[in-house]
């Protein structure tokens, strides 16, 4: 009996690590959360929003512009990967079966893959080499090239997920293929696409490492999009690494704007995901 | 079918990354051929380009990130697919992902504000027997090598235990049954699924080795950019992505950028092979089970997903 009670000693123990595992993981998850609410905390205020960074000693500041420049690099990023994205993430789904398509699936997963910091050079040769000049447009595309993989794969499978009776239907009234894609299973996947499209943004405007020598940084205020620019990653970045109290806490500030996107679009999708998969359900 | 002329785009994108770096770093190539992956010299002012350093940290720390990372990741799929209870999983799934949604950045500052002292202070607390072992060699900075492989584990726990869930998820339930009916304990009948997802795990963990190796912000935070190679885990030392974050636009001369792009070119093949692979071995993993699947006679069939005739 000794050796059945060595093996119910082992399993407990296994049970034990394993619940301890998940503790472990959410240990740093609560202290990351405790120092960037707490530290930033103090830093956030209106002028965060509506100020420009003053320089080193000068108390007060802000991100205006850092903050706008996200914005705008978000919105070109947007511009270029969601087209390419659903479409290409219809073209996987509808037109799944052949090698092309297999391919296409390669290249996505591929893309998703590369090294944020690898993206950003290749921006940097196709945009910046040319124009002679770091800009938001660069940086822009940098990120729109990081979120079209995203947004193709989301895509592919809520579109999967849509009924096959709904495109039988559509082509049994006589609608060609494109049109029964387009008119009928692309708008009945429309609030999950809606969803992915969130969710590849809020990662994005997390991304630091594509934006270094692409849309470089400004200490100044522009929406010009030839010019380098701003972002709230990138000035974190240079707020961290530098000596000064201040900026730390700047830094601080800077990081609880970012997390309170990525957990309020996390949040967002979850719910959305929730009352479509209720829905499928039905 | 223009829908396809925009997936084409997709395609173009990667092929298009492979000929540009190849392209830039063809100068560095020629000039400094293998020897540039062998020697250690980083002098940019003299044109002298060894990468060794590089390449070095970069697999150093992500195994040691990988070494940690793995148990964890591996408990918390099998607490979460096999243990816990069901009204748990929906917010442990949640919030273990919400680890892989901080952004990089994020973990950075944390890093250098918070585990780096941490760090530090279990470093001097070290018992001398150790520090004089070459893997704790060098005075306590707390920046360098270990509070990289900290951070590092931390931020690919996720991607390893998500897709060790999915891939658990994948064994058939039969197979447990049968081990418990057999007279198996919690333990035993886990290992047997575990046993039986191994392809699919492996994929899962060189999947977090492939997110590892491409990490660029938070290890170029904590790591302290010291090209050198060391076995010391208190060691500064440097990665490929750091290198090119932290010098890439400062490179003043065709060399140096080109000799950087080559580092670039390195890691994009490394991470192409090692996420290749991890895909080919999850693949194999769930399509193998999904034959299983169907066999089950209560997940019912797959439901038609509209072959239309063209």
């Amino acid at each position: 009996m000794t050796g059945l009670r060595l093996r119910k000693v082992a399993s407990s123990l296994f049970v034990a690590f394993c619940a301890f595992s998940v503790i472990l993981a959410l240990i740093p998850l609560a202290l990351i959360f405790f120092f960037v609410i707490s530290q930033g905390i103090l830093a956030l205020n209106l002028n965060f929003f509506v100020h420009m960074p003053t320089p080193v000693g000068e108390p007060g500041g802000g991100m205006a512009n850092a903050i706008v420049g996200t914005l705008i690099l978000t919105a070109l990023a947007a511009l270029m990967a969601v087209p390419i994205g659903v479409v290409s993430g219809v073209y996987m789904s509808e037109y799944g079966g052949t090698r092309f398509a297999a391919a296409v699936r390669f290249a996505a997963d591929t893309l998703n893959g590369v090294p944020s910091i690898v993206i950003g050079m290749f921006a940097y040769g196709v945009v910046v080499l040319p124009f002679k000049q770091f800009s938001a447009i660069a940086g822009g595309f940098a990120l729109g090239i990081m979120m079209i993989p995203i947004i193709a794969r989301t895509t592919e499978e809520l579109l999967l997920l849509v009924p096959g009776s709904l495109r039988e239907g559509a082509l049994a009234l006589g609608a060609s293929r494109a049109r029964a894609v387009f008119s009928v299973v692309v708008p009945a996947a429309a609030p999950g696409i809606v969803t992915g499209v969130v969710l590849a943004l809020a990662r994005i405007a997390g991304e630091t490492a594509p934006l270094l020598f692409t849309s470089f940084n400004n200490r100044f205020f522009t929406i010009r999009l030839n010019q380098p620019i701003s972002s709230l990653t990138v000035q974190v970045f240079t707020y961290a690494i530098s000596p000064y109290a201040d900026w730390h806490r700047q830094a601080w500030a800077g990081a609880l704007v970012l997390v309170t996107i990525v957990l309020i679009c996390s949040l967002l999708a979850r719910l959305a995901t929730h009352r479509l998969e209720r829905m499928h359900a039905h | 079918l223009g829908t396809g002329a925009f997936a084409l785009v997709l395609i173009l994108i990667v092929v298009g990354i492979a000929v540009l770096l190849a392209d830039q770093s063809i100068l560095s190539i020629q000039k400094f051929g293998l020897n540039f992956w062998r020697t250690s010299t980083w002098d940019p002012v003299a044109g002298d380009f060894g990468a060794l350093p590089f390449i070095w940290g970069t697999l150093y720390s992500s195994i040691l990130a990988l070494l940690i990372a793995t148990p964890v990741a591996l408990g918390i799929a099998v607490f979460i697919s096999e243990l816990c209870p069901d009204r748990l999983r929906q917010p442990l799934v949640f919030l273990t992902e919400l680890l892989a949604a901080i952004p990089s950045i994020v973990y950075g500052l944390w890093g250098i504000f918070v585990l780096v002292p941490a760090v530090r202070a279990l470093e001097t607390s070290l018992p001398d027997a150790l520090r004089h072992t070459p893997l704790f060699s060098g005075p306590p900075l707390g920046i360098g090598m270990l509070s990289a492989g900290l951070v590092l584990a931390v931020m690919v726990t996720p991607f390893t235990a998500s897709v060790s869930r999915e891939v658990l998820k994948a064994v058939p339930a039969a197979q447990r049954e049968a081990a418990y009916a057999l007279g198996a304990t919690r333990f035993e009948a886990i290992r047997a699924a575990l046993y039986f997802a191994r392809t699919g795990i492996v994929g899962a963990i060189m999947l977090g080795f492939g997110r590892a190796l491409g990490e660029t912000m938070a290890v170029t935070m904590v790591i302290g950019n010291n090209p050198r190679v060391s076995l010391s885990l208190l060691a500064p030392q440097y990665t490929m992505a750091a290198v090119i974050a932290n010098e890439f636009s400062e490179a003043a001369n065709q060399l140096y950028l080109s000799a950087l792009v080559e580092i670039g070119l390195v890691l994009f093949i490394i991470t192409l092979i090692v996420n290749s692979l991890s895909r080919l071995l999850i693949w194999s993993m769930t399509r193998s089970s999904g034959i299983a699947f169907e066999a089950e006679p209560d997940t019912g069939p797959e439901p038609d997903l509209g072959e239309a005739p063209a």
